[in-house]
């Protein structure tokens, strides 16, 4: 057959090179390592705006969950040494693939609170809405319908199944529940690897592959910073920020 | 020609370097908007009739009976919107953000064409809203299209798969007492209150998608249900909730043989109406009792 057609052939194996050639370029794009990380710490300097305490008494059920802690707002959570809980770090900038993970994180109804108050997840990225209360919850989101996310409202009385759902678009996204009106939360929708700040204002975005990108910084009150870091194959960059108490 | 380009420079001059970028972008939105007005490719389909944006007629009927509180784009934001105040008062839907409260699809979809269809012949009551009964169904078709072409979610989404409504089983004692086992269970009684009154321990601070305050249907006053009285009609709008509004979707949490206890169960709350005798009846025969408020707090 190669004697008889010897242009095919040619043909043939010329596809076969471009495609090699092609593979051998495109490859390492597709299976980057993304191993990297960027990490650091989020403080407030100044001292934090006093949070409201929470009276649940229209819920007896509220009430006796939190007998033993004074619930308060959520806004600004501080920790030891000014660290800032509950900030949200993402890439903003420099991003050429896009991620998948497959985490299905949970955002629990639990003693009329929300936990986590802010939950972060890539666009497209699966999540579940649980409840541990003995005691009838709506969910109900309210994003910008024009972005692509469209709000819905679902009951969640005690035992309820979960809740799964997605966003399609990067937004920070407000919840809450009508019939608790203290209970107010977040979806902080990103592209991309993401951390959200623990109680010492520590975080560690993982999974990030080599290259330069801008790093930004989300608070619900105070709003966003940006930094320029650079990650190394593998390596860890560093990113410290300091948000500015009003 | 010559003088007037002058003139503009001199304003552009005024207006500083960094107004001129604001301005054409607010041109070029201000002139694309004017084009998305003017050739809308939206159609629609109730039965055999379609409607179509770009029927002759329909701007027309639209300028001349919904502009006044839906405003020209549709916002929501016509002269008369000023001059409602909610609760009392809804403000007019924005047709912009495509968010409905009347549904035969799950929360957080479209509303298929019949229901907008259903909506502008049904109004909404406790609202400025008006019955639009006058109309031809060719009419109101083309208006369900002509709604639909003030939002781009139109041509990027598809409407909802309408939910499935089993049919209606018979009334009985036991569905009835079942039902208010139900509207214990799930709490409705958190906003509606134990009696159906709107009295609920949260009522008071419910508040809609654009924050304004907004209070859940009373059962007890003769109001009829926004959505439709019928039946199917209150199963739907439990199952489906009402968009922009506190009133949740229950559909993951009561089974549609529940779901038509809860009807049976909610009939009993009502005043006398053309649908609710039999329920009244039985709820009488058997001496039925209100929720109590206390035992459902504890
Ligand atoms: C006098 C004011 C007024 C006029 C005129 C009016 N509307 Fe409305 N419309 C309202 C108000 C107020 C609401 C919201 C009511 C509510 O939320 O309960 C509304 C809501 C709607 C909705 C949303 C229904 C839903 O499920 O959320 C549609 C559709 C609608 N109107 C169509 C029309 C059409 C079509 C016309 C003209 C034929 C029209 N309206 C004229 C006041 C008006
Ligand atoms: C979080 C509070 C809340 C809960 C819980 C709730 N509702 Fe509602 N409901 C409302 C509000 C608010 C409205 C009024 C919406 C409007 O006028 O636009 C409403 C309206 C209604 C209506 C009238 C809709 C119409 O078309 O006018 C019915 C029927 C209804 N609810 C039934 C129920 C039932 C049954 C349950 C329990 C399975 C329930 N609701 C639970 C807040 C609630």
């Amino acid at each position: 057959m190669n004697a008889h057609h010897p242009q095919k052939f040619a043909a043939a194996m010329l596809v076969a090179i471009l495609i090699c050639i092609g593979a051998v370029l495109v490859g390492p794009k597709v299976n980057a390592a993304a191993d990297g990380t960027i990490t650091g710490s989020v403080k407030l300097n100044g001292t934090a705006p006093h949070m409201k305490g929470i009276d649940m008494s229209k819920d007896p059920y509220c009430v006796k969950a939190n007998a033993n802690n004074a619930p308060k707002l959520e806004n600004v959570v501080v920790g030891s040494g000014g660290g800032l809980e509950n900030v949200v770090l993402y890439i903003s900038e420099g991003l050429t693939s896009p991620t998948e993970s497959t985490a299905v994180q949970v955002f629990n109804q639990k003693n009329c609170m929300y936990s986590p108050h802010v939950l972060a997840m890539d666009v497209g990225e699966t999540f579940k809405v649980e409840t541990s209360d003995n005691t009838a919850h709506n969910i109900h989101p309210n994003p910008n319908p024009m972005t692509g996310n469209i709000p819905w409202n679902q009951s969640q009385p005690p035992g309820a199944p979960p809740v799964e759902k997605s966003w399609k678009a990067p937004e920070f996204i407000e919840v809450k529940c009508n019939i608790h009106p203290w209970m107010h939360g977040w979806f902080a929708v990103v592209k991309g690897p993401y951390a959200t700040t623990d109680a010492d204002g520590n975080y560690t975005i993982k999974d990030v592959p080599a290259g330069n990108y801008t790093v930004t910084a989300w608070q619900e009150v105070y709003g966003k910073q940006t930094q320029k870091v650079t990650v190394a194959a593998g390596g860890s960059a560093k990113a410290d920020f300091t948000f500015q108490a009003k | 020609m010559n003088s007037q380009l002058m003139r503009w420079l001199r304003l552009l001059s005024m207006l500083g370097f960094f107004a001129v970028p604001t301005l054409v972008v607010a041109q070029l939105t201000r002139s694309q908007q004017e084009e998305w007005l003017h050739t809308p490719a939206v159609t629609s389909h109730v039965g055999d009739i379609t409607g179509d944006a770009n029927s002759g007629r329909v701007k027309g009927d639209y300028r001349r009976y919904c502009v006044g509180c839906h405003g020209e784009l549709g916002d929501g934001n016509g002269e008369v919107a000023q001059w409602l105040d909610p609760p009392m008062w809804p403000k007019p839907r924005d047709f912009q953000l495509a968010i409905f409260k009347c549904r035969s699809t799950p929360t957080g979809t479209l509303p298929t064409d019949e229901d907008l269809y259903d909506t502008i012949g049904r109004g909404l009551d406790r609202s400025a809203m008006p019955i639009w009964n006058v109309f031809t169904k060719q009419q109101r078709v083309d208006l369900v299209a002509w709604i639909k072409h003030f939002s781009p979610r139109w041509q990027t989404e598809k409407a909802g798969t309408p939910i499935q409504i089993p049919s209606e089983p018979e009334v009985t004692a036991d569905r009835i007492k079942a039902g208010q086992d139900v509207f214990a269970r799930v709490q409705c009684w958190k906003c509606h209150g134990v009696t159906g009154e709107a009295n609920g321990p949260s009522a008071a601070t419910l508040t809609d998608d654009q924050g304004r305050p907004i209070a859940p249907f009373n059962f007890t006053d003769g109001s009829r249900p926004k959505c439709g009285s019928t039946d199917q009609d209150i199963y739907r709008i439990f199952m489906t909730g009402l968009d922009g509004t506190p009133m949740p979707s229950f559909a993951d949490n009561i089974k549609p043989d529940e779901a038509w206890d809860l009807v049976f169960y909610l009939r009993t709350l009502q005043p006398h109406n053309e649908f609710n005798g039999r329920e009244r009846e039985i709820a009488k025969q058997i001496g039925l009792k209100p929720l109590n408020a206390l035992k459902l707090s504890q």
